[in-house]
């Protein structure tokens, strides 16, 4: 029974951990664009406005969930579920420190290592397309319709740009549990340069790219574009179902940030010096510094650049990053072959 | 027992996810039954510790096919639920033959003794599920696989050919 409690105990913790982060990341994201743009912000609430999301949680907690007549209902409400859900699945198998020794045990500070790691990843994110399809056809009203048409489109092509991407990180690491990619980043070039991943430099560049496609953000955020299909999936949703959506897309950006620091980055990998305690904590620092460097990264985006046309979308994917992505794995599966087995004619 | 216990319950949703499929007047409703299914067989597949095939169940069936196959059923009979009737005649007793007859060969197959559950292969390696797969795929049936990679290439060109040849493609950008 015990592994029973451990589990429950390590999936709390996650989930508990990612809803503290995004009620900072919403406000870290306000707080930067603005700054960006030349605006304030949000001021009122608690010191530099920083209880904003909380207000706004409960205010959407106080308000109506209006029910429009034409919507399947049992749908309609599932789909915000299975976003905030699946959100909340692919964070479980990302570690955020080193492990750490209690009484002669390991614990490995991750909620779950699985071996199909990276493949779990993509499982779990290809279901995300559901709660947005579910929720435009749900809904009953054509706009939510047409977005969460695009999104499906969207989403099923940069997905598979996403795949590809990854094929030469596993490749190199020879192997898809993602503790086992950290710790193979452990080690150095010429005993100062960090053996991050990041040398596989046009996998990260798609990966991004993806991740930005696959989080519905800007500049890939057609799925909502305000000026043609006023809110796209989530426009006739409103009060708590409405926050659940907002929950699960930045959750996904923090996921999605955590991923690209862990993969390319070496996650929890940095100096470690000190006493005991010290060694346990910076792995996690190092990871969250990574992390939230590219959290801040996706807002500076999305601060600059303007959304991409439908058009522009489907081609880039399909005819750019994909070609690219199919042409790197076989440069690194020659590349690796090479190291391994030697040169051909050898 | 937990194992049982999970089996029971997933075996049920599976069950019905697969009245729900035929039973459904929204094709919609049909295809979330369809996509229920597929993700209690793949709780199966954990089940039987095949992590790999329960990992591409999900990305390749849940994942992929069920998108395009709700794609196609939102775009096209999203107004026009419930207007399909049995397209053969006398549809719904050659299924009923069928179903019996296919019931009846899974319970003699059930009572044969080559059916012995995962034990009959003794206690697979849990941190290699994806190493054994591929050392199968690679190592012992390569010529298969390599065939099985030309036809599936070969099928992927020949859709591109049939969609794009034949007929006058005049704006690049209309056939997207």
């Amino acid at each position: 029974m015990s592994i029973f409690i451990e589990a429950g105990i390590r999936v709390i913790v996650a989930f508990v951990f990612l809803l503290i982060t995004v009620l900072l990341l919403v406000w870290v994201e306000r707080k930067f664009v603005s700054d960006l743009q030349n605006r304030v912000g949000p001021d009122r609430a608690g010191p530099w406005g920083i209880l904003q999301t909380l207000a706004d949680g409960l205010k959407s907690f106080m308000k109506e969930s209006i029910r429009p007549s034409n919507a399947e209902m049992a749908l309609f409400i599932a789909a915000p579920i299975v976003a905030l859900l699946t959100a909340l699945l692919i964070f479980l198998v990302i570690p955020i420190g080193a492990p750490i020794e209690i009484n002669g045990t390991l614990y490995p500070l991750v909620a779950m290592d699985l071996n199909i790691g990276l493949l779990y990843i993509l499982a779990i994110s290809s279901i995300a397309v559901y709660a947005i399809t579910f929720a435009g056809w749900a809904s009953g009203s054509k706009y939510p319709l047409i977005g969460s048409v695009r999104s499906a489109a969207q989403m099923i092509s940069y997905e598979a740009a996403m795949g590809l991407a990854l094929v030469p990180v596993v490749i190199f690491a020879g192997s898809t549990s993602i503790a086992t990619i950290v710790e193979q980043q452990g080690g150095t070039f010429f005993g100062f340069i960090p053996a991050w991943n990041i040398v596989l430099v046009p996998s990260f560049v798609i990966f991004l790219i993806a991740g930005f496609a696959e989080t519905n953000r800007p500049p890939f955020d057609l799925v909502e574009a305000e000026q043609e299909i006023v809110g796209g999936y989530h426009t006739e949703y409103s009060g708590f179902l409405f926050a659940l959506f907002f929950l699960a897309e930045y959750i996904a950006v923090f996921n999605i940030s955590a991923l690209t620091a862990t993969l390319f980055f070496g996650g929890w990998n940095g100096p470690v010096f000190g006493p005991t305690w010290l060694t346990y904590l910076l792995p996690i620092f190092w990871f969250l510094l990574k992390t939230w460097a590219f959290v801040l990264f996706f807002v500076w985006v999305r601060a600059s650049l303007p959304r991409m046309r439908y058009d522009q979308l489907m081609s880039f994917g399909w005819k750019k990053l994909i070609p690219v992505a199919l042409a790197w794995i076989i440069l690194v599966a020659i590349a690796i072959g090479v190291r391994d087995f030697g040169m051909p004619w050898s | 027992m937990a194992e049982t216990i999970v089996f029971i319950i997933f075996a049920a949703v599976a069950l019905v996810g697969a009245i729900a499929i035929v039973a459904a007047k929204n094709p919609v409703y049909s295809a979330i039954g369809l996509l229920s299914t597929m993700f209690s067989i793949a709780v199966m597949y954990v089940l039987l510790d095949a992590h790999f095939v329960a990992i591409v169940q999900v990305i390749v069936y849940a994942g992929a096919v069920m998108t395009l196959f709700l794609f196609v059923i939102m775009l096209i009979g999203v107004d026009k639920p419930d207007a399909y009737g049995p397209a053969v005649p006398a549809q719904r007793i050659m299924t009923a033959v069928v179903s019996v007859g296919l019931f009846a060969s899974i319970a003699l197959a059930g009572r044969a003794a080559w059916v012995t559950g995962s034990d009959a292969f003794g206690t697979p390696n849990l941190n290699g599920t994806i190493e054994n797969v591929s050392d199968e795929l690679f190592g012992t049936w390569t010529v298969v696989f390599l065939a099985t990679v030309m036809l599936l290439t070969i099928a992927a060109v020949g859709t591109i050919a049939l969609a794009y040849f034949g007929h006058e493609v005049e704006d690049e950008e209309a056939v997207l």
